[in-house]
């Protein structure tokens, strides 16, 4: 095969988000070698649009507020499905990790006795979020962004990863090709951490940038790894939904946090009707399912969504609290916020499942391999709760950096990769340029995005997800003939050849997990079994390579330990 | 589908892909700012009929070297506030692009292949001076406010003319502008990094809030004032060569 | 549903040509979305930079009809429906292909800022007065479109000798940092040559995120810079008063 140029790092880190790069710091204050790469420019990683917080109980606004309360929130939005351990984790270290990014030059809102200042949220007992206006993910990658800019390691932007290689059982390399030049690089290293988001595209409406195509879940299921609880799909309740253009857009939580109120056509507020205690507050999963439910039931508005409002409150508050709400929607919707309601409905967000990981170390069952923040399964449950992945990032980030510098510390020695697999896999993503008939890539993608949104979306049923697994099939035949034009210089046809591939092994595990989970539980609603079933909700769904088939197995949730469990039973 | 031409390479003066009329606002503001230093410079040059009763062309005050000077007393002001303007946040903008064509407007080429050291050589580094002529600025903010004072002080006693008015009017916009500038900003709290809530620094951090709130309209203060003060001069220099007489409200 | 034309360069550095398009034009419909619309109909190896598709990235910067602009934010209904629309790539950084240009050298500039240097050891309160002023400049989300338009690099090639906008934005955001201990004054003045900003304000025009970048950014750093080379008051000053 021709030539490529060959790296070498101690960790090689996947996703340049706020995971990645969490790790990335994390790894290098450890004093290994520590290498990034990520598919896009640095500091354009998904994260950048994450809107209403992280959630942390520091108690600045509550005093009541405590790790306990706050892992008794995840797990009770997660509806008990979560790993405990790593919602205890995640509960207790997440306030280190935003004073951390505070020392590291962040600037989050104040009270105004000068601590962090932090807002309601869906699901949150206490007011948990600090923010910075609706646009803390920018504020959180551009700190670490610049910590990793400041540490100086190397970050190998637009590249994207294909295929990890083994040595022996473990994990020694990654093939990934420069999208600019379209030339191969190999990268070895001892540990490598996946942090390269969810799967959103494999759905037509969705908050997701085309980068979420499930590039760890695909290389890290055929590296065999194993994936969990990935029928839980979060439909956040309100994306915009007007004009076509950009539909599936998100309108922060924040806008409900704030006091914003959701109302259908006949100007009730409906979430009375779904739970009258927490309201717009809710869980999004309920939320999601009441948006669908209204308009389902004709009480929608004009565009098939529902109306959410702010206006009712003072409007330099709504343009100081919600800033880029309130151009995003005048500029692509014209619409004012302050004396306009808007119109949203649910769209696709985030994956609670992932790759099945360690809950103290994040390691994954391929040693050497680790992944973090929506890469990983197991934090969130059957449903996320918002705030809650912006700590995940930084608290698992910051331990998969820890735990796979140390790996990498361990096994020292030097990792080998067989030349020819990495010639296959070469060959493997640069076949479509050998075809001179064939659909295009885009004409699958489309294909995939519209009945995984029509099938596996937020209402399932066994018909619909069994006829989708039988297009997932067709499809991944189609993939093999599929055609690309034009040059290897960044040209998006031929990378969104290979992205699919990884998006139908993220769309066939959803759908096969799916079928599989005869009950609604979470952002997981099977119309034909509505009733949750306590009885599932002792099993996790693991699903692994078997051969060339998906394999989907039951496995038993980790028991918590008494002393958690009397923390549910006191509120009872 | 696609058809084919050729790029244009954008260079020189006035290349771009814009098709707006990017052209429109240099040459408004190369007119507007024309007009002024020729009324201005002819005004000056006069020597005479700055003064009609209570009033004081603002081109002429304070009056200095009457007995002395042999030049038109305006020259012993004049140099301050053009100092002030001429190297103004607002007005290096405005003449940059409207004169010096550098640039004429955004993503529009300019003459090709020219020298260009912004402000870092001689003569534009003397921008960085902008302070000094703002004291001075403040200084003669004083002397126009007591003119306009005086205006209402007339021989037959108190009372209101269109001339009082102008001249009021004139130190208000003045004072607007005046007390935007940039380099006030800078000094009032812009160059403090922590304002110290509830500390020593709450007062500056309420006085820069009040700078900062005219600074946002310094544009509009400055084209404002700068038709105003020409007026007032034009106002009091015809009814001192009596061609106008002085409408008296009061 | 009417239809548009669109007028894509295409191409590398070396040879580059302009290709129309005949595009639909739906409600709300932005450039990027005739652009992904071309991608998947006509041209699929189209090669443009994008992510979020929300004006949060800013990845997709491109010129329109001459302007500087997010794709992604540019209705295709704010412009003549009889003309031709013409999407170039941004001008002042090297095109790698289409409408892709490499941006690499904003990011060599940016390892040359002092990074944040806080004190040692816990760190007291901070206030919302205080975080106002930075939080503007932290909205930056790099589109670097400041870059692009400005004409010390758009015209005057001072890429060596010049940070711009975008990297004043971040000085100042750490300048004006209240925890920040460090200053960045000498390099503003020597290697970022700040004086080679005449503030024309291009930059402040086309920043998507609104920041006003030169009044709040550029004119503070340079009173800074006066303060400390420029000002014989001040210099006088600070011998008497030892600071």
């Amino acid at each position: 095969m021709e030539s490529y140029e060959t790296h070498e790092h101690d960790v090689l880190v996947i996703g340049a988000g706020g995971a990645g790069l969490r790790a990335a710091i994390e790894a290098a204050s450890q004093g290994v070698s520590v290498g990034v790469v990520c598919k896009s420019l640095l500091g354009k990683a998904h994260t950048v649009m994450a809107e209403g917080g992280v959630a942390a109980a520091m108690a600045n606004v509550d005093k009541s507020d405590n790790w306990q309360t706050h892992f008794k929130d995840t797990m009770a939005g997660g509806k008990m499905l979560n790993n405990w351990r790593m919602a205890q984790i995640h509960a207790q270290q997440a306030p280190d990790r935003i004073h951390e990014l505070e020392q590291w030059g962040a600037l989050f809102d104040r009270t105004p006795t000068g601590d962090i200042l932090q807002r309601a949220f869906g699901g949150h007992t206490c007011k948990r979020l600090c923010h910075v206006g609706d646009r803390t993910g920018l504020e959180l990658i551009r700190t670490l962004q610049d910590r990793v800019v400041q540490i100086g390691m190397p970050v190998y932007m637009e590249c994207t990863a294909t295929h990890l290689f083994k040595d022996g059982g473990r994990i020694a390399g990654v093939l990934a090709y420069w999208r600019e030049t379209g030339k191969f690089v190999l990268y070895k290293a001892k540990a490598i951490i996946l942090a390269t988001g969810g799967t959103g595209k494999a759905f037509v409406i969705t908050s997701n940038s085309w980068e979420y195509t499930g590039d760890g879940f695909g290389m890290a299921y055929q590296a065999g790894a194993q994936l969990m609880d990935m029928e839980f799909v979060q439909f956040h309740p309100t994306g915009m939904v007007w004009p076509p253009g950009v539909r599936g857009i998100l309108v922060t939580e924040a806008v409900r946090g704030e006091g914003g109120q959701l109302k259908n056509s006949k100007g009730e507020r409906f979430m009375e009707r779904y739970d009258p205690k927490r309201m717009e507050l809710s869980t999004r999963d309920q939320v999601a399912r009441a948006i669908y439910t209204e308009v389902k039931e004709g009480r929608g508005s004009p565009h098939g969504g529902v109306f959410l409002s702010v206006t009712h409150l003072n409007a330099e508050a709504v343009k100081k609290k919600l800033p880029s709400m309130y151009h995003q929607l005048k500029d692509f919707a014209d619409v004012d916020i302050t004396k306009e309601p808007m119109e949203v409905g649910p769209t696709t967000h985030y994956i609670m499942g992932g790759i099945r990981v360690e809950a103290e170390t994040t390691a994954s069952t391929v040693p050497g391999l680790y992944a973090a923040g929506e890469t990983a399964a197991g934090m969130h449950g059957a449903n996320r709760l918002g705030g809650n992945s912006l700590s995940d990032l930084l608290v698992f980030g910051r331990l998969s950096g820890h735990h796979a510098a140390q790996f990498a510390k361990q096994n020292s020695g030097a990792v080998k990769i067989n030349e020819d697999e990495v010639r296959r896999a070469a060959q493997e993503v640069l076949a479509p340029f050998d075809r001179t008939s064939g659909p295009t890539p885009y004409e699958l993608h489309e294909k995939l995005q519209e009945f995984m949104q029509a099938k596996v979306g937020i209402m399932r049923i066994e018909s619909d997800i069994k006829e989708a697994l039988v297009e997932i099939q067709d499809l991944k035949k189609k993939l093999t003939t599929v055609r690309v034009s034009g040059s290897r210089m960044f040209n998006p046809g031929w990378h969104l050849a290979y992205d699919l591939k990884n998006l139908l092994t993220s769309a066939e595990a959803i759908a096969r997990a799916a079928l599989m989970r005869q009950e609604s539980r979470g952002a997981h609603t099977r119309l034909d079994h509505p009733k949750t079933d306590p009885e599932w909700g002792k099993v996790n769904h693991v699903i692994s390579k078997d051969g060339d088939a998906m394999k989907v197995a039951q496995s038993p949730l980790p028991q918590m330990p008494d002393e958690l469990k009397k923390l549910f039973e006191e509120t009872k | 589908m696609a058809n084919t031409v050729r790029a244009l390479e954008e260079r020189g003066l006035g290349a771009t892909q814009r098709r707006d009329a990017w052209w429109l606002q240099p040459v408004a503001v190369a007119a507007g700012l024309g007009a002024f230093v020729i009324y201005s410079t002819w005004a000056a040059l006069q020597g005479n009929n700055y003064e009609w009763g209570p009033y004081l062309s603002p081109f002429y005050s304070p009056l200095l070297g009457k007995d002395w000077w042999p030049f038109s007393p305006a020259f012993l002001i004049l140099w301050a506030p053009a100092g002030f303007r001429a190297t103004c946040y607002y007005y290096r903008k405005a003449y940059y692009r409207a004169f010096f064509a550098d640039p004429p407007a955004c993503a529009v080429g300019e003459i090709a292949e020219h020298r260009y050291c912004g402000e870092t050589k001689f003569p534009f580094i003397l921008q960085n001076m902008h302070r000094f002529f703002f004291y001075v600025a403040l200084l003669l903010l004083v002397f126009l406010w007591h003119d306009a004072y005086k205006s209402f002080f007339f021989e037959n006693g108190i009372g209101i003319g269109l001339g009082s008015l102008v001249l009021t009017a004139n130190a208000s916009l003045l004072s607007f502008y005046t007390l935007g500038c940039h380099s006030l900003r800078h000094f009032v709290g812009g160059k403090l990094d922590t304002f110290q809530v509830g500390g020593n620094c709450t007062m500056r951090h309420s006085c820069w809030k009040g700078v900062t709130r005219l600074n946002e309209h310094h544009m509009l203060w400055a084209w404002c004032s700068l038709v105003m003060v020409g007026f007032a001069d034009f106002y009091v220099r015809m009814l001192a060569s009596g061609i106008f007489t002085d409408l008296r409200l009061l | 549903m009417s239809e548009m034309v669109i007028r894509v360069s295409h191409g590398t550095t070396e040879k580059m040509e302009e290709k129309t398009y005949k595009v639909p034009v739906g409600p709300g419909m932005v450039v990027l979305d005739a652009i992904h619309y071309i991608q998947s109909h006509f041209a699929p190896d189209l090669a443009v930079r994008w992510n979020c598709k929300a004006a949060k990235c800013g990845s997709c910067s491109a010129e329109v009809n001459g302007k500087p602009k997010l794709m992604c934010k540019s209705r295709m209904d704010a412009y003549d429906q009889n003309e031709e629309l013409v999407v170039h790539p941004i001008k002042t950084f090297p095109r790698i292909k289409d409408l892709v240009t490499d941006v690499s050298w904003n990011y060599r500039v940016n390892k040359t800022i002092t990074p944040f240097t806080p004190p040692k050891g816990n760190f007291g309160k901070m206030y919302q007065a205080d975080m106002d002023r930075v939080q503007e400049f932290r909205k930056c989300i790099e589109c670097f479109l400041c870059q692009s338009v400005c004409h010390v690099l758009r015209n005057h090639e001072k890429h060596e000798e010049f940070a711009g906008p975008r990297f004043f934005v971040r000085i100042a955001s750490l300048e004006m940092h209240p925890l920040d201990e460090a200053s960045r004054i000498k390099f503003l003045k020597e290697e970022g040559g700040l004086g080679y900003c005449n503030i024309t304000k291009c930059c402040s025009e086309v920043c998507p995120e609104d920041i006003h970048i030169t009044d709040n950014a550029i004119i503070p750093l340079k009173e800074r810079v006066v303060d400390e080379y420029y000002d014989p008051v001040q210099k006088i000053f600070r011998i008497f008063s030892g600071k």
